[in-house]
């Protein structure tokens, strides 16, 4: 065997195992860029309709980091809506991570499927039964008669005034992540003195300190920061991006 | 002085080389399986306390199939009888306890059925949201089964995997089972009233 042909064979397995996820992953869209709350991929609504949705979405996650959102699909293949609409809010992270705090609602046109998906954090304000009279007497009415947007409005105004206080916003800007990043910051420093001094006794050393000391760099950047991702930028206008927020199956629905 | 620090170094060395021999991650993935174990008897356990006012609102309706309401409750009790330890997640135990599981399924199947029979039931309010609990509580089951066997995977390809494997024969992590998935077992059952 050649070296070419090694090669040739390690790629083949590259792009061979590429494409198995990428069919795998298809039916599932992946994280809309720029994040919107409002995904209206069936054209239920008009261009107006989905930005006030979005405007008033954006506004409530920004003031609660409660994030619902709206997904509309042509077609969903084998998935019951139930099914599809967890596993596509896991997968997008709705809500913020440890709160939980995410909603799901999707609506298939073809054939008419309807689910509101809670995050674990939902469950106790939002229980399935209530869910369940919400869609049969806003959703089912409403998008019978191909009121759309009416329903997805009146649905939405109803949660946001069932969570009324459940969940508030972090302080923006993260005071307390702030501190603690200082707090790090400070730590490292000093370790890296104690190291250095450590490396500069025992001679070639410095090696290991400089590669400490990276590394914790390292985790500082991605475990202080990521987190709060999320959120932070809702204030510059658009919607900032999800959470992380997990979903256990929660939610009611039905076909319209 | 020197046999102190040789010791130190020693030590240091060790804690390295265990967590490089995946030690730490197995803990790590250990727990996690656990975890997820207890979520999966949690929703079980809240279907079955879902049974009780169930039963007692479909009675209210329908006297005559007291024959299927009461395979429901032996169902039930039989369904709660069997509990596991997450350190004893065996392939024998796991099935065990997936039996007793889908018995109840198969009660409350017929019971859903026989309700088909009696619209008054089917426009009580009670009935109505105690069917929603219980479908949510389906969903909940395919969810939370499905995150356990993904934990569970990704535990056992690392216990299996090299080193891991001398670390883990060493300190006993052995391997955990699945569930097992039926036809279409990993999507929520359909419940139709």
């Amino acid at each position: 065997m050649t070296f070419h042909s090694i090669v040739k064979f390690f790629f083949a397995c590259i792009i061979f195992c590429f494409a198995g996820t990428v069919h795998a992953e298809e039916e599932f869209p992946e994280l809309p860029s720029p994040p919107r709350l409002v995904n209206d991929y069936a054209g239920f609504l008009k261009p107006g309709e989905v930005n006030a949705l979005e405007q008033k979405l954006d506004a409530y996650n920004d003031s609660t980091s409660t994030q619902i959102v709206v997904v509309t699909r042509e077609n969903i293949g084998d998935y019951e809506p139930s099914d599809y609409a967890q596993r596509l809010a896991q997968k997008w992270g709705v809500g913020q991570q440890g709160k939980n705090n995410g909603l799901l609602i999707l609506a298939v046109k073809e054939p008419h499927g309807f689910f509101i998906a809670t995050g674990y954090g939902m469950e106790g304000t939002l229980p399935d039964a209530t869910l369940k009279r919400l869609f049969e007497e806003i959703i089912k009415p409403s998008f019978r008669a191909q009121n759309y947007y009416g329903g997805l409005d009146q649905v939405t105004d109803a949660i946001i005034q069932l969570m009324s206080g459940t969940y508030q916003a972090d302080a923006k800007g993260g005071k307390a992540s702030g501190n603690k990043a200082i707090f790090i910051f400070v730590l490292l420093v000093v370790l890296l003195a104690i190291l250095s001094g450590l490396s500069k006794r025992g001679g070639g050393g410095s090696g290991g300190g400089g590669f400490l000391a990276g590394a914790l760099l390292g985790s500082l950047g991605s475990g202080g920061f990521s987190s709060r991702g999320g959120y932070s930028g809702g204030s510059g206008g658009g919607f900032g991006g999800f959470g992380g927020g997990s979903f256990g199956g929660g939610g009611a629905g039905g076909s319209w | 002085m020197k046999k102190i620090i040789f010791n130190v170094i020693a030590f240091a060395f060790a804690a390295v080389s265990l967590s490089s021999c995946g030690y730490n991650s197995m803990v790590e993935k250990q727990e996690a399986v656990d975890e997820k174990w207890s979520q999966v008897q949690n929703v079980y356990q809240r279907r079955a306390d879902l049974i009780p006012n169930l039963v007692a609102v479909v009675k209210g309706y329908a006297k005559h199939e007291s024959q299927t309401l009461e395979n429901v409750i032996a169902a039930r009790a039989r369904a709660t009888q069997v509990t596991l330890d997450p350190d004893k997640l065996t392939p024998e135990n796991i099935q065990k306890f997936q039996q007793a599981q889908d018995g109840l399924s198969t009660a409350l199947g017929k019971l859903l059925m026989i309700t088909e029979n009696y619209p008054d039931l089917k426009a009580n309010q009670n009935f109505l949201e105690l069917q929603a609990q219980l479908e949510g509580t389906e969903n909940r089951i395919a969810v939370e089964r499905r995150s356990f066997n993904e934990a569970v995977k990704d535990y056992n390809t690392y216990i299996r995997k090299f080193p891991n494997n001398l670390t883990a024969g060493m300190f006993g992590f052995e391997k955990k089972a699945y569930f097992e998935s039926q036809a279409g077992a990993d999507k929520a059952p359909k419940i139709e009233f």
